[in-house]
């Protein structure tokens, strides 16, 4: 007892100041938000862009054809930084921004004019139950478990989750949100829409990194279902392979209107 | 004559060259390997025109020897797993990846619930499950009054993968265990088949994402085997500290979380953090904290500058230090030690015989270890110490975590004290890897769960024709099965723990 005490004293208090004072420092060659200088247009057998390993690059948006500036995808995006390396120099820069998250899918288009996604809190109703006490069901379906890894992370005393009043849960019961990771393999269908529905509601879903966004790097195999899109009604998108959990901290504390 | 080939990791042979024996002696040969102790790495049918080639490599850690053996079949073969039962989960893979039957296999049922491939589209298991739902298989039962089945999963209580087990108890005794995976099943041997050798790098780097150093590091060493790059001491050494603090970064959090599930807090919070500031540490190498983008042919995409050395040093004093004292409560609190020992026993004989790899295996006094039998890059030149236990407990599992992080920072401190005068370089990414054609290659890392083995077969041009990945787990599940047979029901999390296994890593 008196040994545990003593370690105690010796460890110290160690929980970063964030949001009340600065983020941690991020590493120098982190790959954070991609920074997009170029109002290029489409040049026909661009080989630059098969570069992209999810094809998150392309001209235009794919939903609106008046566009045809290169843009990229946040929600594929898989932060490699192959793309930047096989540009001409300075087209494509991975920031130390952390920001990458946003209630809509539009959103995670970053294009020469389009910076940081904007990300609006939930709707006053769902603010006043959920604000001070937000409990995640987290469900993993097929990924490779970084992003649980990065998630489960907030739960330790770094970074200290829970003085937020929000909680990972084991019983999709106690769950007022659905965190999804993985591309949904086909696997895992059934178990992932078991989970949602046992939730009481109003629910909330959030997916979590480029494979429950957009499929990832599994997005065009027959074994996995390309995301979350089209099974679930997403409120909030946090890209990143894995995102950093300055990232989904963030995203998570934006989301209920606490920072 | 002989059926096996020697075959050492990393350098590729002709196919031409190898020795095809007959059904028979291939069994025999495997066979006796088996009973001389040796560790079945891999087993994979590739299919041909009008049959099967059956590859399995098998190595002797006591001879440092190994070896390569290959035969012939059309529709179905003897099963080897009555004679050698770490065959089991492999043959189970191969029937349900191209319907091919290994006659008389004891327990035969899909491992993953996998797609056949395209050219294969009679599935497996037709007839018996018309389309195999995830999970569904006939579980081994016993009938009893006073027997009871428990299912858990596929969602657990955590953040955690999903996997399937169905304990068969009586009262809250565990007779046995049946671990049914396949929930994160996304198809990446297939698509390495289909893919640019840039995009298989990131299907390497999430094979197992806990383990993406490892994984990519095994993948680089086949291409660069089968391309007859060269990679500069510096590069190698760059490779051995990411690897390195992969290990240390996973065997923190493991002695945390161990800690936590038999309730003991501070150790568990402290290692959680300590985790954090290791996979910061690997960050600081190349901007992810798993070290994604870190690892590529020919060396690494990122280098390291005098500063960084000194900068790693301090680091890993400062951690070894708070680690220390972190992990000393585990060993000096007896209601910790209380759950630790005695429970969850893998006795040595049947880690040989389930071929158990890693810590797991070291535990019960196997010394498998690749960096010191099978060694490639900083670890042919410089040793780093064995950690061996006795008992093969939770308790052997858990030291053996702590005995390996203190070998893990002797070696990384010594390595880069020397290495502050070297000068580092990062390798060149865009160069056009040209493959050897129509060779076997295979290599073995010591990854922190244990040995990671990968093989590849190429065609007439060099192109991939066959991508095998065995990660540890794939060996390891069937021994956690073992471990928890007559434990009390309560102990699984613990047990399970111990092993801590990886969920996508087997399913691929």
């Amino acid at each position: 007892m008196i040994k545990s005490l003593g370690a105690r004293l010796s460890q110290g208090y160690r929980t970063i100041n964030f949001p009340k004072g600065e983020p941690p420092v991020l590493p120098k060659h982190f790959r954070g938000l991609p920074k997009i200088n170029s109002s290029q247009k489409r040049e026909p057998g661009s080989l630059a862009l098969e570069s992209c390993p999810t094809k998150a690059l392309f001209y235009g948006k794919e939903d609106s054809a008046e566009s045809s500036h290169l843009t990229l995808d946040l929600g594929r995006c898989i932060f490699c930084s192959d793309c930047s390396k096989n540009f001409p120099v300075n087209t494509i820069e991975f920031t130390k921004v952390h920001s990458l998250s946003s209630n809509l899918r539009t959103e995670l288009f970053i294009s020469e004019n389009k910076g940081i996604p904007n990300l609006e809190p939930l709707k006053q109703n769902l603010l006043s139950l959920y604000r001070r006490s937000f409990k995640i069901r987290q469900v993993s379906a097929g990924g490779c478990n970084a992003c649980e890894a990065d998630t489960n992370v907030l739960s330790t005393l770094a970074w200290d989750l829970g003085r937020f009043g929000i909680q990972f849960v084991a019983s999709p019961r106690h769950a007022d949100a659905i965190l999804v990771t993985g591309p949904i393999s086909g696997n895992m269908k059934e178990a992932m829409l078991k989970t949602y529905n046992a939730l009481p509601g109003p629910r909330v879903v959030i997916a979590l990194g480029a494979c429950a966004i957009s499929g990832g790097l599994f997005a065009d195999h027959p074994e996995a279902l390309g995301g979350v899109e089209g099974l679930l009604p997403v409120d909030l998108y946090i890209p990143g392979c894995p995102p950093h959990p300055l990232t989904i901290l963030e995203a998570l504390l934006k989301l209920l209107g606490i920072m | 004559m002989s059926a096996a080939v020697r075959i050492e990791t990393g350098v590729p042979l002709p196919i031409a060259s190898l020795a095809i024996s007959s059904e028979e002696l291939f069994q025999e040969e495997i066979s006796s390997l088996h009973k001389e102790g040796g560790l079945l790495n891999l087993l994979f049918a590739l299919p041909e025109e009008d049959h099967f080639t059956l590859f399995a490599v098998m190595s002797l850690e006591n001879k440092r020897e190994s070896y390569l053996l290959s035969t012939r079949v059309k529709e179905q073969f003897a099963s080897l797993t009555p004679q050698v039962p770490q065959a089991h989960w492999f043959e189970r893979e191969i029937h349900e990846t191209w319907n091919l039957l290994p006659r008389n296999h004891p327990w035969l049922k899909p491992i993953r619930f996998s797609r056949p491939y395209a050219n294969r589209e009679e599935p497996a298991f037709k007839g018996i499950y018309p389309s195999p739902l995830p999970g569904v298989t006939n579980f081994f039962s016993i009938k009893g009054e006073d027997l009871h089945e428990v299912a858990v999963g596929p969602v657990h209580a955590g953040i955690i993968e999903p996997g399937h087990f169905r304990f068969l108890c009586r009262g809250e005794k565990v007779l046995h265990l049946e671990i049914s995976l396949g929930y994160q099943h996304r198809g990446i041997e297939k698509a390495l088949l289909r893919s640019s050798l840039e995009k298989s790098r990131h299907y390497m780097e999430t094979a197992a994402g806990d383990t993406t150093l490892g994984h990519t590091t095994t993948f680089c060493r086949i291409l660069e085997g089968l391309s007859g790059m060269t990679l500069s001491f510096e590069s190698e050494i760059l490779r051995a500290l990411a690897l390195e603090l992969e290990r240390l970064a996973n065997h923190t959090g493991d002695l945390g979380a161990l800690a936590g599930d038999v309730g003991y807090l501070p150790t568990q919070s402290f290692c959680g953090r300590i985790r954090g500031d290791l996979l910061n540490l690997t960050a600081s190498l190349c901007g992810n904290r798993f070290g994604r983008g870190f690892i590529i042919p020919g060396g690494t995409a990122f280098t390291l500058e005098k500063e960084d050395i000194e900068n790693l040093l301090k680091k890993l004093k400062t951690i070894r230090k708070e680690l220390s004292h972190a992990v000393m409560l585990l060993w000096n609190t007896p209601s910790v030690l209380a759950r630790f020992e005695h429970c969850g026993v893998l006795t040595d004989k049947a880690c040989r015989d389930l071929g158990i790899v890693g810590p797991a295996a070291r535990a019960a006094g196997l010394s498998r270890d690749c960096r010191i039998n099978f060694p490639s890059g900083v670890f042919r030149e410089r040793q780093i110490s064995l950690a061996l236990g006795q008992k093969g407990d939770v308790f052997s599992r858990a030291w053996i975590r702590w005995k390996e992080i203190e070998n893990s920072f002797n070696f990384l401190e010594a390595l880069l004290m020397d290495s502050l005068h070297r000068k580092f370089s990062k390798a060149e990414n865009n160069s056009i890897i040209t493959l050897k054609n129509n060779s076997f290659v295979f290599s073995l890392t010591e990854g922190w769960r244990g040995e990671i083995c990968h093989a590849a077969v190429t065609d007439d041009r060099g192109g991939i024709r066959a991508y095998k990945v065995v990660d540890p787990s794939f060996h390891n599940w069937f021994g956690l099965a073992l471990a928890l047979r007559g434990q009390e029901i309560s102990d699984f999390p613990l047990c399970n723990k111990s092993f801590n296994l990886s969920y996508c890593g087997h399913d691929l």
